[in-house]
């Protein structure tokens, strides 16, 4: 039965394949879809060395810590953090007294609401609270950044190209050497949108924020050039998507050196038992 | 069933001869993996993958049983529970990420240990209802493994819940309410994540179960073995442990290590960046893919582009896609050839290597995004793999002229076997 039966099952899928191959190679060749905008002109993140890269790579704390004031004065005006907790800023090498004073003097409060009363209030933020919700009345939904490293393709890369990757739409030619605009004359950025070639569809709603050098006050006394200020800004957004980062790969190494150890003591083992065997 | 020469449990000490004549648990163990059960001397290091199994399958429960005491199965704080395990959790990101790559891990093994049998033909007499059995649990495992995968409620999670469970949409008349019962809904909502997650704490001591029926089955007529010869005398076997307890740490040993080398140095590499994007019912990920094992499966699903013969393509795609697994089911009464082995069987290795080429390939399209050339590369590969198993299997067992087999698995290690010249038609164990 199984032999009768199964050869006819295996052909009845074959002839709907093959059905289907030919009509999408049909298709293909006399209404071949052209190819997107979107598939010749979104560039790919250019690559950067950051500290963390490599295996035994970890956090340069001074680097999160001029991020994370990029992420204070620039940021947060329009994107929450609500992942992490003021608390968590010691990792950056704060000590108490400056958490406090940074979750104290963070310019959005904490909400309050008094279930006798009913009246709700606002208290400054304490080193327990999460970075307080941030609401935004403009075009678009800027998003939690909490983990934006780790929901796009590249991460910290992808952050970094994005933010010094804003570009004049007219005349933009991608490395191939083709004209965005005269090859998909209706793909112009719509009032309102901002040309970004690293964005997945090409307009983004977030004008370029990091537009001139010193636009954040560095206080270790590196130069706050654009370029810097991004990198900066994406290897903090990378601390807020994996804060463990560091922990991980310290553990990891002992880890992997126990079981390289254990295993040669397993072959050696094996080796013994068998040595009558082969 | 064993071996008449195998070693029997004697118990040292009165404590244990005492357990022994109550309750004989030491015993049952010492004949399931201790020196009570012979297996063959000569297998290779493909036989590791049984164990590793099993393994895996304990190291996720362990992870995931701490998980679930921390984790939130409700639409509105799940994505946050899950970052609470990951930031405030104590070693909760080495459970979360130990979890999810424990599953990647397990499906590596599994499939490792599903081509061993494919290639050695392990499901042939007198081992079907072992092979019957594994298909059962792979079935079991890809289900909890989806489940799995819904619980963190990024936006693959809802969109890959909202996919799958439209594939039962496609079941002419009852499919949309079968959709709904499933979901418990019209989308992916909180009664779907709740049930998941019931139903994904549930099936893994299901499957449990059934390897515990896997491995019975596996002791009646014992293990398989690279030859495909059966085993005739002492000589052919080892006692379980020491041999196989030493060959399977060293195995595990390795297992262990490349385990280790992603959870710690590459933990999101086999993970899908939008999942780190809480799910959102307005927004649609530009391309829905489910997690690597399943991406041969949604390449088969996805190369019926075409209705046919009034079937929608919808409905072929999903017919398709659980035709290409419950195939598996028929391998023993498809590979009809008297040979196990692929060692010996050389029409069939070719055919054996061009399956696993292929399914690498329907692997690759069923990640990349549905357009061309992916989806004409799938529907050639889905064709091939049909054909495999269903016409090229069974024509093949017809023709082919295997390669003579040795006598015995002694004769096929040591080069000679001493009953093989005494009598060399008569079997050496009556």
């Amino acid at each position: 039965m199984v032999r009768l039966f199964g050869p006819l099952v295996g052909l009845f899928f074959a002839v709907a394949l093959l059905w289907s191959f030919g009509i999408g190679a049909y298709t293909a060749a006399t209404d071949p879809s052209p190819p997107s905008a979107e598939a010749l002109f979104v560039e790919h993140p250019k690559h950067v060395e950051f500290s963390f890269d490599s295996a035994f790579g970890t956090f340069d704390k001074a680097q999160l810590q001029r991020g994370f004031k990029v992420y204070q004065e620039v940021c947060s005006a329009c994107h929450s953090l609500k992942q992490v907790a003021f608390r968590d800023l010691a990792a950056l090498g704060y000590n108490e007294a400056e958490v406090k004073a940074i979750a104290k003097n963070w310019a959005s409060k904490a909400q309050t609401f008094d279930p006798k009363t009913g009246d709700r209030g606002e208290r400054p933020n304490l080193p327990a609270d999460h970075f307080p919700a941030v609401y935004y009345a403009g075009q678009g939904v800027p998003p939690d950044l909490s983990l934006i490293t780790k929901s796009r393709h590249g991460g910290a890369q992808y952050v970094r190209s994005l933010l010094t990757g804003y570009a004049e739409q007219v005349g933009y030619k991608n490395e191939k050497g083709q004209e965005l605009l005269k090859m998909f004359p209706d793909a112009k950025t719509p009032d309102g949108l901002y040309f970004n070639p690293y964005f997945a569809n090409l307009n983004l709603a977030m004008p370029a924020p990091l537009v001139s050098d010193d636009q954040v006050a560095y206080t270790d006394g590196t130069k706050a050039t654009v370029e810097q200020m991004s990198k900066d800004v994406s290897a903090f957004l990378t601390w807020t998507a994996e804060p463990k980062l560091d922990k991980r790969k310290q553990t990891g190494w002992p880890v992997l050196g126990f079981l390289v150890f254990a295993t040669a003591l397993a072959y050696l083992a094996k080796r013994n038992v068998w040595a009558d065997k082969h | 069933m064993s071996f008449p020469w195998a070693n029997e449990y004697k118990p040292t000490s009165p404590l244990m001869r005492w357990v022994d004549q109550r309750l004989p648990l030491p015993r049952f163990v010492y004949n399931a993996v201790g020196g009570g059960y012979p297996v063959p001397r000569n297998l290779n290091y493909m036989w590791n993958f049984g164990i590793l199994a099993g393994v895996a399958l304990m190291l996720q429960i362990v992870t995931g049983v701490v998980l679930a005491m921390h984790y939130a199965a409700n639409d509105k704080v799940a994505f946050d529970s899950v970052e609470h395990i990951m930031r405030d959790v104590n070693w909760g990101w080495m459970l979360r990420y130990a979890h999810a790559n424990g599953a990647s891990m397990f499906f590596i093994v599994v499939y490792t240990h599903i081509f061993r049998g494919f290639f050695y033909s392990s499901y042939k007499a007198p081992r079907e209802m072992i092979w019957l059995l594994g298909v059962v649990i792979f079935l079991l495992m890809m289900a909890t493994a989806f489940m799995g995968y819904v619980l963190p409620w990024g936006q693959m999670s809802f969109w890959g819940a909202k996919v799958i469970t439209g594939l039962f949409s496609a079941i002419p008349l009852v499919g949309t309410p079968l959709q709904e019962w499933l979901l418990g809904g019209f989308a992916p909502d909180n009664a779907a994540l709740n049930r998941f997650f019931s139903l994904h704490f549930l099936l893994p001591f299901v499957i449990l179960g059934v390897i515990i029926l896997h491995v019975w089955a596996l002791h009646i007529p014992g293990s398989s073995n690279p030859t495909g010869v059966e085993v005739k005398q002492e000589s052919d076997t080892v006692p379980f442990h020491p041999y196989y307890t030493a060959k399977d740490g060293f195995g595990l040993g390795l297992f262990l290590i490349a385990y280790c080398a992603l959870v710690f140095f590459a933990p999101n590499l086999l993970g899908h960046p939008d999942n780190y994007i809480p799910a959102n019912p307005l927004s649609t990920p530009a391309h829905i893919v489910p997690e690597w094992y399943f991406w041969p499966f949604y390449a088969i699903l996805r190369a019926f582009t075409a209705d046919f013969m009034f079937i929608p393509a919808k409905l072929m795609g999903v017919l398709a896609m659980f035709s290409a697994i419950l195939v598996w089911f028929f391998l023993p009464w498809l590979d009809t050839g008297p040979v196990r082995s692929g060692h010996y069987r050389p029409l069939f290795r070719k055919f054996f290597y061009l399956l696993v080429v292929d399914v690498l390939v329907l692997g690759y399209c069923g990640g990349a995004p549905a357009a061309e050339p992916y989806v004409m590369i799938s529907q050639i590969a889905s064709l091939y793999y049909f054909l495999h198993f269903l016409v090229i299997l069974p024509i093949v067992s017809s023709i082919e002229t295997p390669q003579p087999l040795p006598f015995s698995i002694t004769e096929a290690v040591l080069g000679k076997d001493e009953h093989a010249v005494l009598s060399p038609t008569q079997p050496a164990v009556a």
